[in-house]
Formats: C-alpha cells, structure tokens, sequence
C-alpha cells in the first residue's frame, strides 16, 4: 500500500500503516531475537560438548574392541609329544616346536628373520603352555594341522594400534627393539592380523600385568544380577508405596514426615548407602561380600526414591475425574485404582523405573563400599542362583578398576567398557521412549 | 423381577425415595451444609438451585456419599434411602453408589471404549453372567441414554472420541447401567452447547419414568424445563423447596424472588 491509504481523505485522521513498525514493537522485536540467540547458542554449547564427549569416547574405546592375533598352523605328531613331556621343562619343549614350525613357515614364503622362544613368549605369552593343555585335552587331534589363534601381547597390540613406535619402545621384558622386526615379518606373511577382540566383550578381568587377556563379560553379567534384584524389589514396592501413599493415606503429621524423608532421600549421596550397605548387610546380617545380592540391595535402596518420586506424579497427573467416575459406578476404591488410574499412570511409572534402573546401572561409588570392585569378575557365576551370591563386579566398578591400574592398554579397555556401558544405557532409555509412545493414552 | 412389580405400584402414589433430615455437612471448619431437610420423591425430578458456593454440589454428593473421598468432609444428620440409613456404619458405600448413581459436570468416560465404558458398572457387580446377557444390558443402556444409535456402529470405538454431548449421554447410560435407582446429576449440561443441552434435558425428562432424578442446575429456565420439584440453597441453607411451579411464580421467600429475578447471583 501506499503512504496515500495511510491518510483517510474524509476525516483527515492520521493511521499508522501496520508495513511501519513503531518504536516500541522495534524493541520488543530485538529483544525476542536477542532472546532466541541466546537460546540458540546455550543449545549450540550443549550440542558441542557432546560431540566432543562421543568422539573422544568413540575414539579412545573403539580400540578396544579390535584384538591382534596370530594364527598359527601347527602339527604336531606323537613322538614330538612324547619327547616333550620327557624333558625337565615341558612348555619349554612345546614353546620350541612352535618356534620351529614357525620360523619353518616364515622361511618357506621366502621371509628369513631370527628370533627365539623368548621372542614368542614376549609376543604371544606363554605358548608353550596353551599348546600343551590343549593336547593335553585333545589327544585325538594329534599328528593334524590345527590352527592356534593366539592373542598378542598389549605391546605388540599397541604397535598395531600406534601406541607403541620404533622410536618410543624401550627394551624391556615386555618388549624389546628386535621383537619389531618379527612382527613386521609376521605381518608380511599374513599370520599376524587385526580381529574383533570378542574375548573382551565375553571374558572376565584379567591380572593387572595382561590388559590384553580383559574382557568385560563377567561384570555385565553382576551388572544383570544386580539389575534383577533392583527391579524385582524396588518396582512392587514403590508402586506399592506410592499407591498407598497417594489414593489411600489420610493427609496427617506422620505422612507429611514420610514424604519429606522421600524427597530427601533422593538427594542422598549415592556413597552413604554404600556405607549403610557395608555396615547393615554384610557386617550385621552377615550376607556375603562383593555379592551383586548386596548391589541390588543397597542400589535398590538408592532406585526406590526415583520411583516413588516418579509414581506419585504420574499418578497425580491422572483427572480426579476418572476416579469419580468409577467410584461413582460404585467401584471401590481398588478397582478405582486398580482398574483406571494405575493404567493411565503406567507410562509414567515405566519411564521412572527405567530411569531409575538407569541410574542404578551406572553407580560406581557404593559397589566399592560393598567390595564389588573390579578385580572380583574372575569368571562367569555357576548357575543361575549363584550369579547372585558368588563375588562379582559391576560394569561401572570394572571400568574404575580398569581406568586405575597402570598398563595403558587397560585405559584403554576402560573407554571400550564406557561404549558398553552407554550402550546399555541407550538402549534402556530407547525402551522407556517407546513404552511412554505405546502405552501413552489420552483422555 | 421384582423390581418390575415395584414399578408398577410406584407409578401411582408417589414414595419418598430419599429422606434427608437434619443434616450438616463440615468441610473442616467450614459449615457448608446447614440443617438441611428435604424429601426426594421417586419417579420425580428434583432440581437443585442456588447461587454458586451455596453448597448443591456438597449436598447432591452426600446424597451416594461421594463426600467420603474427601478426608476433611463430615457429615451430620440423617439420610434415609428406602427408610434405610445410608451413613450408617454397615453401609458398604460401594453397594450404595450402585444404587444411586451419579452424573457429573464434566463428561468424564474412561479412556476405553464405548462398550466398555457402559460394561464396567454390570461387570464389576456381576450383573451378567455371561456376554451376550452383558450386549443386551449395553444396548439398554445405551438406548435409555438416547445414544444407540448414534454408537451401535462403532461400540469399539473409544468413548473420549464422542462430542461433548454424546460423551454426556454415555456418561448417563453407564450410571444406568447398573440398574439405579437414584440419579444424581451434578450440572450435567454446563459443559455442552445449546442442542446438546436440550438433547439431555428431553432425556432427563425420560429417564424420569423409571428413576428419581436429583439434577444440579445453575440455569433456571433448566429447571422449570425439567423439574417437577426445586428446592433453592442459599449459603449452605435450604430456603425453599416445593412445586416447581410454585417456586417460579410465586416463592414464599424473598431470598428465592430476589434469586429467581436476577437480584443474587
Ligand atoms: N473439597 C472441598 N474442600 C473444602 N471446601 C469445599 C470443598 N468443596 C466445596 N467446598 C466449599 O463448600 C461450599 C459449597 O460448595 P459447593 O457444594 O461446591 O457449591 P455449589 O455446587 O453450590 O457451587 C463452598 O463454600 C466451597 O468452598
Ligand atoms: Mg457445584
């Protein structure tokens, strides 16, 4: 439009044209935008960080999944197995047949390169007794090629993985200079190769001096153990609690004290109940030590404040309406509550309990207390049962073990073992997301 | 069937349904209901009218003990359903709800569908011993709601999806599917529109040959549509109650002619 329609003819009344803003909606247009810049940066900021916290993640701990192994043909006939075990030192024996069969190979596609059975044992561990112990449990497989994958050593590992150079390597009984050599020949000849390290998905914790043997297997499954126990207690009592609490308690003093002791346990740090744990369930009732039954319990203690807390407002979120109209067909108040709001409330208890399993997941300080720590997840529990009693460890306590000891190849595995553990978490939280989509109805 | 027979001998001589003497309702501190004496005829409507707070809500809840949900409300006095005392302490107020069923403000269906929602009331009180006794007694109701039609096609469907009206109507067919005997409506057309209004009130009015119906109305041409008899609260006082008739043309107390011209609010 024109400035002509700005000025009506008949009256000679001065519009103001809606195309010319005023001073005022000037300011008021600045400062929204000023408003949703500093929205738009405090978003930028979070999402920056957490780039940084997933590529360094990624970064430090997909290492830890690749392993360097060496596949090994070998053969061994019986009078070689019989002439061993007549020696004074028979892995000995056995270490020096490998070396023989080994060097024989390398030679044969035309790679000539001197080491020893001290050299294999700096690369591959002790070689000797892997064989021997596997024909000593075959004896059938005698006198045929058998094909060994055998791990190497975290040095040679780091050489893989760039964090162990020519340059850098300081001879040492783990590795010295010369060991290179042999390595690149066994490369050349295609023994030696990169492998998904799935020992360190399903194995237990390995000595402090063998980073390469870890695995972090043992301690998801305390990690479960412990999860079972957090769920089967603390989901029928805090939605018992809670129910009680908010459709059936009468408003007095002494429920007004318990809901105000709720609220503030949630806010207890998470190392006071691990110190209650220690005092009230191992040193007073006596329950067994680094038992993931004693993790659950005293996470349990830890989860049940979440999800009393979540219950009660999920159940408070449900229109009064519904239980009028089903007390008002003569429901009592159970089927009220059994039969309408629990229902409608579901989404929400789930969603807390899920987080709640979550947080419990990923607690490390009282499982330390409890002595869960992560040197305890030597091997699978036997049996189901005793998966709840048998000293274990947790993924969280595995990963501060791991991250606290010396070798460098564990700092690794402690970024490998975060990936699983955010792994679990994820996938937790992606439950709780389409539970609340499934179940979420409107009313 | 004896209900049947009951019927029949009510149609005649009007019985008192609900006897209320003396009562007093307490909210805390608060004294809400003050010495209220009404009798409820059966086959009758009654309408509820009165400035808003004057306690018809309080009063129309004591009436299936809906006030016993709230831990501050106490009640006083005497109130006889059929001559039986419904406060007293063999009362279960389970089986009396069954009985006096109630309609309130807001349409309130369960989130569920429309079969269910009239079905919960004959299940929970084992009403049907099996279903195709529970589809006939979902179809009278729905009938008597003045809402099979509207529905008979799509009784999966979930009730929350109906319009305001039509949730209003189920709301009235699941209270009388549990064969009441009293029913309670608390401003049931407050939250529809004028067609839909008048659609409940044309049902009210029909609902009228079986049941006693008590109905809360802040709308007085409502209740002269609807009522046979109105009783007027004022600040938790019954200050009048009689003909309809007699009530809008020529009220005994000044404080109901003041109220009915326009004068409280
Ligand atoms: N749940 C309650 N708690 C406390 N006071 C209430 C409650 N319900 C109603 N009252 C009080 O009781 C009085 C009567 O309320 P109500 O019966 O709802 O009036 P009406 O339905 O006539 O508008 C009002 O003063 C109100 O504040
Ligand atoms: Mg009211």
């Amino acid at each position: 439009m024109t400035d002509a329609s700005m000025q009506s003819p008949e009256t000679g009344r001065h519009t103001i044209s809606l195309t010319a803003t005023d001073e005022r909606t000037q300011k008021r247009a600045r400062a929204e935008k000023r408003f949703r810049s500093y929205g738009l940066a405090a978003i930028g900021t979070g999402l920056f960080f957490l780039v940084v916290l997933f590529t360094s993640i990624l970064s430090q701990g997909l290492p830890a999944f690749q392993r360097t192994v060496v596949s090994v043909d070998f053969t061994l006939t019986e009078p070689q197995r019989d002439e061993a075990e007549g020696t004074l030192f028979k892995t000995k024996a056995y270490s020096n047949l490998f070396v023989t069969q080994l060097s024989k190979e390398l030679s044969e596609r035309g790679i000539s390169v001197d080491f020893d059975e001290a050299a294999i044992e700096r690369l591959l561990g002790k070689v000797g007794g892997t064989i021997r112990s596997f024909y000593a449990e075959n004896p059938g497989k005698l006198n045929e090629p058998i094909k060994f994958d055998l791990t190497a050593s975290s040095r040679v590992d780091g050489y893989f993985k760039g964090r162990v150079s020519r340059d850098t390597i300081q001879d040492s009984r783990f590795l010295q200079k010369s060991d290179l050599d042999l390595v690149d020949a066994l490369e050349e000849a295609g023994i030696i190769k990169q492998a998904f390290n799935w020992p360190f998905i399903i194995g237990a914790d390995s000595g402090v001096d063998n980073p390469g043997g870890a695995g972090i297997g043992a301690s998801v499954v305390g990690s479960f153990f412990m999860m079972v126990v957090v769920l089967g207690l603390s989901l029928p009592i805090g939605v018992a609690a809670s129910i009680y609490l908010e459709e059936f308690a009468p408003q007095n003093k002494f429920t007004d004290l318990i809901e105000v002791n709720i609220s503030n346990l949630a806010a207890v740090p998470s190392i006071v109940f691990g110190i209650l744990g220690l005092a009230v369930f191992i040193q007073f009732m006596h329950l067994p030590q680094s038992a993931p039954l004693v993790g659950g319990l005293v996470l349990t203690l830890m989860t049940l404040p979440t999800i009393i807390i979540s219950t009660r407002a999920s159940l408070k979120a449900v229109p009064p309406s519904i239980r009028d109209a089903a007390l008002g067909v003569g429901a009592s108040k159970m089927q009220a509550v059994f039969h309408h709001v629990l229902p409608l409330a579901a989404p929400g208890i789930l969603t807390g309990t899920i987080i709640g399993l979550a947080q419990a997941l990923g607690e490390t300080a009282p499982l330390l207390l409890i002595g869960m720590v992560g040197f305890v997840a030597r091997g699978y529990p036997d049996g189901f049962l005793a998966g709840f009693t048998e000293p274990n460890s947790a993924m969280p306590a595995q990963i501060y073990t791991w991250a606290a000891r010396a070798d460098v190849g564990f700092y690794e595995k402690a970024w490998g073992g975060i990936i699983i553990l955010l792994m679990f978490l994820l996938t937790m939280n992606i439950i709780a997301i389409i539970l609340r989509r499934r179940f979420e109805r409107r009313w | 069937m004896n209900d049947m027979t009951r019927v029949e001998r009510a149609v005649d001589s009007k019985d008192i349904k609900i006897n209320a003497k003396k009562v007093q309702v307490y909210y805390g501190a608060t004294h809400a209901i003050k010495d209220v004496d009404v009798e409820i005829e059966d086959k009758t409507v009654t309408a509820f009218i009165g400035p808003s707070g004057c306690g018809k809500s309080t009063f129309l809840r004591c009436l299936n003990r809906m006030n016993d949900t709230i831990d501050i409300c106490r009640v006083e006095g005497d109130i006889l359903l059929d001559g039986e005392d419904i406060y007293d302490k063999r009362v279960d107020p389970v089986q009396l709800r069954a009985k006096v069923g109630m309609v309130f403000q807001k349409p309130n269906p369960f989130p569920k569908s429309i079969y269910d929602n009239v079905a919960y009331g004959p299940r929970i009180h084992g009403l049907a011993r099996n279903k195709s006794e529970l589809d006939e007694i979902v179809e009278k109701s729905l009938r008597r709601g003045a809402i099979w039609d509207e529905v008979k096609d799509r009784l999966d469907a979930p009730g929350t999806g109906l319009s305001g009206g039509q949730q209003q109507r189920l709301c009235i067919a699941r209270a009388v599917a549990t064969e009441p005997e009293v029913l309670l409506m608390d401003e049931p057309c407050s939250a529809l529109d004028p067609i839909a209004t008048a659609q409940v009130e044309e049902l009210i009015d029909e609902l009228r040959s079986r049941y006693s119906v008590v109905i809360v109305t802040h709308s007085m041409q409502q209740a002269a549509r609807v009522s046979q008899k109105t009783a007027f609260f004022h600040l938790g006082n019954l200050v009048e109650f009689g003909e309809t008739g007699q009530i809008f043309t020529n009220p005994v107390d000044p404080r109901t002619e003041s109220y009915i011209t326009g004068r409280i609010g």
